[in-house]
């Protein structure tokens, strides 16, 4: 059973949480006494009907305002699948959690109301998922209930969106046309859409092939800690441990350590269940070499036939989380990988409309959910790639040195 | 490539390995706590895992509310045995007679509000600064938006409407002194995958978790272990039952559940057939709507 992790973002109107609920319901995720706390809870309200989105909303402030205001995981399964959803709130002002719910996905879910069609919120949530590189976006075209499940009303929004999508980097989108309220084509085949041939919502969700999702050819291994057991049996045993960020590990494959750029060649791959003739991403291992060379935390183990990229100049989209907007001359812990290095912000490029995705150059200080390119400087060398090659080796993030708070995440362009 | 790809278990192992590891990377003095329950000894056979052929290279915390099952604490000394490491307990009677927390009385009364005390002096000090726990996000609704990483202040308090962002695998551990982190490395497991774990790895867990006949009283759905502590209420009677536990705490609050589920296989059947969540025979949550989030603000594991 594989496991994959999506992503929604919404807001109460458009009926994700009514989504999720649905899923969660329809495939029998949901107990009988959160079921019967969420009746309760809505009956105490004067609902008339089973507020689904109650599940999902956890917090006290939440619950009070009835917004989503974080990030909040959920978990189901089928027969054929575990899956994660990272449910996000969906306005503007919560760029930076949708950014976070995006950074793990494989695939995407936007929502569009049938009756409005692509909506600023569309628009938003799909560059968001462009931005940060999610492969798969699933578009349900939902309330279908009240478009009287037209064909053509599914057909107009459909035009309308890929007329959009050439606008953004994801090749795999699908179309689904669901009543999250009524449950067609979620769970189950709807019967009130005989004209659409295609499979449920949860039925792609099931099927979609994500085994290519990882890079398996440019072999990276950050080395996360050293393990030396002290011990009289394994007394010369030093193993790096960490878990493959990309490509294919083999005993006897030959190594260069980044960035001091020794080489040397695996002995072996080791597990607690024993040595693997192999190891790739995302396995947790440790790795012994042959030689006995200078290694410790921060650094990266690859392979000689594909090189990352080492530089103390990095060219970053940045979206900044922190409350307040970055200082002139800050320095900022920059943690990539495993490594941790201090780094200015030398330039802004521009900031990015995140509804638009323009450039506004010259668009004055980035403040919180803001997006913008800048170029980093670093104290030492960092170890990457671009993030569309690779997402754990093209990815940071900035902490402030004076308050420890994680400011702001970044994907690396070149 | 097809033969590239790790099963769902294979991951989530993958990556609780991962967390673990940068727990020990990046703080000065983690520890593991221990509860002796099945998530707390699925943490500890993943820390086995990720630092071999190492031992574990931190302390096992346990907190002792002196209402413990004997089976728990018997499993709890063997393990920690085997294992060769440190085992540091926190004792709620010690809270109590230097008076630092107050006995809670009356019909319900649990030591388990108390622990929180006991927990913040332990980690206290011990001078821990990261305390790796066996929350799962899947268990509770205040749970869903814990991270990995969670920053705790000074007064060992969790303020759910400011926490960091947390992004791809990229863990910020920094802080400043006398804060710490709790560090949730199983946050993406359900009651589920623990079962399947457990089975696939062939885990030892306490007797308790099987079928067994037990002296219980039935109460508010769920049946209370007979104890020392138990106390009856009118019309209450003790009765023999084949019985089991889905999570285990406190003797006080900890019900069980009528099953004949003797082996692994079987309890695994059993979970992926049962309609109600495990923690729904725990008293201590019941409280009310949102008793999970205000004890974790407090310092709640």
């Amino acid at each position: 059973m594989e496991l994959l992790r999506f992503t929604t973002a919404g807001s109460v109107d458009d009926g994700k949480s009514t989504l999720i609920g649905r899923l969660l319901y329809d495939s029998k995720s949901i107990f009988e006494d959160q079921m019967a706390a969420v009746k309760q809870s809505s009956e105490r309200k004067g609902l008339q009907h089973i507020d689904l989105s109650l599940l999902t909303d956890g917090l006290r402030s939440e619950r009070e305002q009835g917004i989503t205001i974080d990030v909040a995981y959920r978990y189901f399964a089928t027969p054929k699948r575990k899956f994660i959803i990272a449910d996000t709130p969906g306005h503007i002002q919560y760029t930076r959690n949708m950014v976070t719910g995006a950074s793990t996905a494989n695939l995407a879910l936007v929502l569009i109301d049938a009756r409005k069609g692509v909506v600023e919120q569309t628009c938003r949530h799909s560059f968001i998922a462009s931005l940060l590189k999610i492969p798969h976006i699933i578009v349900c075209i939902n309330k279908m209930d009240l478009v009287d499940y037209s064909e053509d009303a599914f057909n107009k929004v459909v035009e309308q969106y890929e007329d959009f999508a050439a606008k953004i980097d994801v090749t795999d989108i699908r179309y689904v046309p669901i009543s999250a309220l009524e449950g067609d084509n979620v769970v189950n085949d709807s019967v009130n859409m005989p004209w659409y041939k295609g499979e449920s919502l949860l039925h792609t969700l099931e099927t979609i092939h994500i085994g290519s999702d990882e890079n398996h050819s440019d072999a990276r291994f950050p080395v996360q800690t050293v393990i030396r057991p002290h011990a009289a049996e394994y007394h010369d045993y030093r193993g790096y441990a960490g878990r493959i960020a990309g490509g294919i590990f083999k005993p006897g494959d030959k190594i260069t350590v980044l960035p001091s750029g020794l080489t040397s060649s695996i002995r072996s791959i080791d597990t607690y269940s024993g040595p693997v003739e192999e190891a790739f991403a995302p396995m947790s291992v440790s790795i012994t070499l042959e030689d006995d060379i200078d290694i410790s935390r921060g650094d990266m183990i690859v392979k000689d036939d594909s090189e990352p990229e080492v530089s103390q100049d990095l060219e970053v989209m940045l979206c900044w989380m922190g409350t307040k907007g970055p200082r002139p001359g800050a320095k900022y812990h920059l943690k990539t990988t495993t490594r941790e290095v201090m780094a200015i912000i030398k330039e802004v490029s521009y900031k990015l409309d995140i509804n638009t995705m323009e450039k506004l150059e010259n668009a004055g200080d980035i403040k919180m959910n803001e997006m913008a390119r800048v170029r980093l400087r670093t104290t030492q060398p960092v170890v990457f790639d671009e993030y569309r090659k690779n997402r754990i080796t093209g990815s940071l993030i900035l902490v402030d040195e004076a308050t420890n708070e994680t400011v702001a995440a970044g994907t690396i362009l070149v | 490539m097809h033969k590239y790809y790790l099963t769902h278990l294979q991951e989530l192992e993958s990556e609780a390995i991962y967390v673990i590891r940068e727990v020990v990377a990046q703080f000065d003095r983690p520890a593991i706590l221990f509860s002796g329950g099945k998530d707390s000894i699925v943490v500890t056979h993943l820390a086995r895992k990720a630092f071999w052929p190492a031992k574990i290279p931190m302390p096992l915390i346990h907190i002792d509310t002196g209402h413990n099952f004997p089976e728990t604490m018997a499993f709890r000394d063997n393990l920690v045995a085997d294992l060769g490491v440190q085992l540091i307990v926190g004792s709620v009677q010690e809270s109590i007679d230097k008076g630092r927390a107050v006995e809670e009385s009356g019909i319900n009364a649990s030591r388990n509000e108390l622990q929180i005390v006991s927990l913040l002096d332990t980690i206290e000090s011990h001078k821990i600064d990261a305390a790796i726990g066996g929350a799962r996000r899947d268990e509770e609704k205040a749970r869903s938006k814990e991270r990995f990483f969670s920053h705790r202040d000074e007064f060992g308090q969790w303020d759910p409407k400011n926490q960091r962002p947390e992004l791809w695998n990229i863990f910020n551990g920094r802080k400043r002194m006398g804060e710490h982190f709790r560090v949730f490395p199983i946050s993406n497991w359900t009651e589920m995958d623990i079962w399947n774990y457990i089975l696939q790895e062939n885990i030892a867990i306490p007797s308790l978790y099987f079928a067994h006949n037990r002296e219980a009283v039935y109460r508010d759905g769920t049946w209370l272990p007979a104890s020392e502590f138990l106390v009856l209420r009118d019309g209450e009677k003790v009765e023999n039952k084949l019985m089991r536990f889905r999570t285990l705490g406190d003797i006080t609050i900890t019900g069980g559940i009528e099953s004949d589920a003797d082996t692994l296989e079987k309890i695994v059947a059993e979970v992926s057939a049962t309609r109600s969540t495990e923690r729904g025979n725990r008293s201590d949550d019941k409280r009310s709507d949102t008793s999970m989030e205000d004890r974790k603000k407090q310092g709640y594991f």
